[in-house]
């Protein structure tokens, strides 16, 4: 049956289209998406914000954060063009101009492979949320799937030191993954069975992810350090569970081979959904569950394994980051752990799709290493003691725009309409005429 | 009329969209104290003029004359401010909120410039109840109650801003028989105060009998104003969709075959838990219609969603095709050939979001061709839904068009082709031209014939009672949960109406 020619498209006739286009004029404008006599559910309206503004809106976003950065910086008295170079040569991104040589391609190599150490997992946590999205869900819980990645794979690769090196790494990883799978996949399931809000048990989970997490690696726990058991971190992982670095010096950290895991995620991703029937069901419930128990679906199970898949995707990001750089987990790390939270901004700037996630995840990546403290270009313009506080400002700054992207394209509609106005007004005399 | 002034005036007014010319150079005219009904299909440009006359679009030429000054309006504020109010089709208001407090929204009276004067906002709107016979209560929460009264609302809320043209917009689309009456006096009460009105509707019936002039669109054009001496649907009808329209559906008398769909006893509970459907038996055979008439909310919806496995039945039976179903699941009763347009095809019906061939495909996606293994095939899912499209006539895209996109007639005709292409046993037709237009109408009819006389049982849950009578071989009457009586297709409209309200219960239980 697959061969049959679609004919479809051939019965395109003008007064068919005059209505269908009158009707999605209709259903185009937020008004008519928000009202109605059903409610369309998040992912629906959001699917219907985005076609309005395609991908303009969120580069538009972006530019304006960074506007608005260079605003803050100018504020202190410094130059922000001076600042700004010195973030993006702190990127490394400038190792993609073939006229920077020497030492300067030597620093920006390095500072590239830093980028893109921290994209890969950026990478992973924007579909953490993505994928939930795609179901109608909010992943706030990114955060404590990612720590308990992070604590299974330090386990295991800190255990049974005498195994096979690749079998020893393919079990972290697995388990890691299967973990960060079950830890959402609980908030998946009080959603299904009693109807538990999947934000407010995401939040819940990240708090007992963290602090288990910490009981564990912190002095006297199971999972401490048995040489320095001066500092609550937890044991080194075995050197040979170490992912490969495939660019830089494995001693100055260089870039992993996680990284290429990262890259086949948003492949997983939009086959996951577009080319399996689970995608199918995931989308249908995402974007009207009603109908999607119409049709047969079972919107339990879509609520579940979208939410495991999604902890999986985090639960990964916490396996690279322990095997690939970090090889170890100090309660301190866990702390400080905000790749969870990122994930939400490289999600929502990433529009949830397959080909924006990295982009965003990209773009996030830079930002918090080209505002690292340990950038030497932003201590040579500022006081080292407020670089770190300009670089949370500017990277807070990005968050704050980007959860604005709807204001954006609340605006740029305002924008259509009054130009629709103004030639409105201007054919008016000529109307008046006839 | 007494006087004959013209309170509004479009001329020549034209609207282009990206590939479509929604307007094309159309002249209106509202008398004073008048019910100007304008009447078009889907897509005829209804909804594109008034939002023009609202604020809410610009023409691309044309202009507004009222009460004989021009006027232009960047904003619905400015036509508000002119008189203009307008009653959409879905309501604007705040569910948490008193009817008052709805109405006074954004011009609340106020106490010492920022508190606001409950009693007097109260005063105000019973007053206004009053003078225009718009009984609601102004301290009931909108989300208590009826539609048909939350209409009322924003019927005061427009004037409550000093409407003096109303725009009503397919006013009557959410209403039950009885409520419709009800609007009918409220609209001959707001014209014995002068109250100028625009009706908008795609119902024949109810455009004659309610409006003093007819404007028929067509494809963006004004056809022509026709006043209602004179008018009869099928006139108007040919002037709407541009060729002869069968009213009334030609169909051979039913031969019933076998007892595909048996309910006995049935019972089921509502989602408060109270007993929508209590004791409910009948059967409907291969090769006939039979109708389930009755006004809303006396356990129709409920027993559709027991039948097709989406709601939970307490007791009694199922059995399709001979075989029961004690707790049938969504799936279980696809299964089970039980095929069903449901009464909301925004809600239900279809993902709006998704294309016409992922609509196509949302009960077999799962099953071989569509998919092995958990594994889809998006091509063949295409491919399946380019020869339903073909089949079923869908216009205005191809398989990779988003269902949201269609008119309501082509979603309607998508459900439609879906349900059927299953080769159902029993094909459940709830309300299934709701909102559509005559054309749209006349095909869904037709087709639930042929499918009838294809050998499937179809069963018809409606709340227009023309549609049961024309389409039924046997109508069964809903009232408070229990089906009250069964008549033949001959029975008149008035018999089925008091049936409908439970006055024949003794005559029936005694026949």
């Amino acid at each position: 049956m697959s061969d049959d020619k679609p004919t479809g498209e051939e019965r395109f006739d003008e007064e068919a289209r005059i209505e269908a286009e009158e009707e999605a004029l209709e259903q185009e404008t937020p008004e008519a998406v928000g009202g109605g006599d059903y409610a369309p559910s998040v992912a629906a309206r959001v699917s219907a914000f985005q076609r309005a503004g395609g991908a303009v809106i969120p580069i538009v976003t972006t530019i304006f954060a960074l506007l608005m950065g260079m605003v803050v910086v100018a504020a202190t008295g410094h130059n922000p063009l001076t600042a700004f170079k010195g973030i993006f040569d702190g990127t490394g991104l400038n190792w993609l101009f073939p006229w920077v040589q020497g030492q300067a391609r030597t620093d920006a190599a390095f500072n590239l492979q830093q980028t893109l150490i921290v994209t890969s997992t950026l990478i992973l946590a924007g579909f953490a949320v993505s994928f939930a999205f795609k179901c109608g869900m909010f992943n706030i819980g990114g955060n404590g799937q990612y720590i308990m990645g992070a604590l299974v794979s330090v386990w295991i690769a800190s255990s049974w030191v005498d195994m096979n090196g690749s079998l020893h790494i393919f079990l972290a990883i697995t388990l890691a993954t299967v973990v960060g799978a079950l830890w959402a996949g609980i908030a998946g399931f009080l959603k299904a069975t009693v109807g538990v809000h999947e934000v407010i048990s995401t939040i819940m989970l990240n708090f007992i992810a963290s602090y288990f997490a910490q009981g564990l690696v912190g002095r006297g726990g199971q999972l401490q350090n048995t040489v320095d058991t001066s500092n609550p971190v937890s044991s080194d992982i075995a050197p040979k569970t170490h992912l490969p670095v495939f660019w830089g010096d494995p001693i100055l950290q260089g870039l992993h081979v996680g990284f290429f895991i990262a890259l086949g995620a948003p492949i997983v991703f939009w086959l996951v959904l577009y080319r399996t029937t689970l995608g199918f069901e995931v989308r249908a419930t995402g974007f009207n569950p009603e109908a999607a128990r119409y049709g047969g679906v079972s919107v339990r199970k879509s609520y579940i394994l979208a939410m495991a898949i999604s902890g999986a995707f985090a639960g990964l990001a916490g396996a690279i980051d322990i095997l690939g750089w970090q090889f170890r987990l100090g309660v301190l790390d866990i702390q400080i752990a905000n790749i969870g939270f990122i994930g939400i901004a490289v999600a929502l700037l990433g529009r949830n799709s397959a080909i924006g996630v990295p982009l965003a995840a990209l773009f996030f990546g830079a930002l918090v290493q080209g505002t690292s403290t340990r950038n030497p270009a932003i201590q040579d313009v500022f006081d080292p003691r407020l670089a770190g506080n300009l670089s949370t400002i500017i990277q807070g700054l990005v968050l704050l725009f980007v959860g604005m992207d709807l204001l954006f394209i609340w605006l740029w509609n305002q924008r259509r309409r009054a130009r629709h106005a103004a030639t409105g007004a201007a054919q008016q005399p000529q109307g008046a005429t006839r | 009329m007494a006087e004959t002034e013209v309170v509004l005036a479009l001329f020549s007014i034209t609207k282009q969209f990206p590939g479509v010319l929604a307007n094309d150079s159309i002249d209106f005219e509202l008398l004073d104290g008048e019910v100007h009904a304008l009447l078009g299909e889907n897509g005829a440009g209804k909804s594109t003029l008034m939002n023009i006359l609202y604020g809410l679009y610009h023409p691309d030429s044309g202009e507004i004359h009222l009460s004989g000054k021009k006027v232009t309006f960047s904003s619905a504020k400015d036509a508000i401010d002119a008189g203009i109010g307008m009653v959409h089709q879905h309501f604007m208001l705040i569910p948490v909120m008193t009817v008052a407090e709805n109405i006074v929204l954004a011009q609340e009276p106020t106490q010492a410039e920022v508190l606001l004067d409950v009693g007097e906002a109260r005063r105000r709107v019973r007053e206004l109840s009053d003078r225009f016979g718009l009984a609601v209560d102004p301290d009931a929460r909108i989300q208590d109650i009826t539609v048909a009264q939350q209409q009322r609302v924003e019927i005061l809320k427009a004037l409550y801003r000093g409407a003096e043209i109303l725009v009503l917009d397919e006013p009557s689309a959410v209403l039950t028989p009885q409520e419709v009456r009800e609007l009918f006096a409220i609209i001959h009460e707001l014209k014995a105060e002068r109250k100028s009105i625009i009706f908008i509707s795609h119902k024949l019936h109810e455009v004659l009998e309610v409006a003093d002039r007819i404007s028929v669109l067509r494809r963006g054009r004004k056809i022509a104003t026709v006043p209602k001496e004179g008018a009869t649907e099928e006139s108007l009808a040919r002037m709407m969709v541009g060729r002869e329209v069968l009213l009334r559906v030609e169909k051979p008398p039913a031969t019933p075959g076998e007892t595909l769909l048996a309910v006995e006893d049935l019972h089921v509970l509502d989602d408060r838990s109270l007993e929508k459907v209590r004791g409910v038996s009948f059967h409907v055979r291969a090769r006939e219609i039979v109708g389930i008439a009755g006004v809303d909310g006396n356990g129709q919806t409920e027993l559709i969603d027991a039948l097709t496995g989406l709601r939970r039945f307490e007791s009694g039976s199922i059995q399709v095709a001979g075989k029961p179903y004690a707790r049938g699941t969504p799936r279980g009763m696809l299964d089970a050939g039980v095929g069903h347009i449901p009464e909301d095809r925004h809600r239900r019906g279809l993902v709006l979001e998704f294309s016409i061939a992922e609509n196509i495909a949302i009960h077999d996606y799962c099953s071989p061709p569509a998919s092995r293994f958990g594994w889809l095939y998006p091509r063949r899912l295409v491919a399946r839904a380019a020869r339903l499209i073909h089949d079923f006539d869908v216009r205005g895209g191809g398989p990779h068009t988003r269902a949201g996109a269609l008119s309501g007639g082509n979603q309607q005709k998508v459900v439609v082709a879906r349900e059927v292409a299953r080769n159902p046993k029993v094909l459940i037709a709830a309300q299934p031209t709701r909102g559509l237009d005559v054309g749209a109408i006349e095909y869904v009819h037709r087709r639930l014939v042929a499918e009838r006389d294809a050998g499937r049982a179809v069963l018809l849950v409606s709340l227009e009672l023309d549609e049961i009578l024309s389409l039924s071989d046997r109508i069964l009457v809903m009232f408070e949960g229990e089906v009250v009586g069964e008549y033949g297709p001959d029975i008149s409209e008035e018999e089925l109406g008091i049936a409908m309200l439970g006055g024949r219960r003794k005559a029936a239980d005694a026949a």
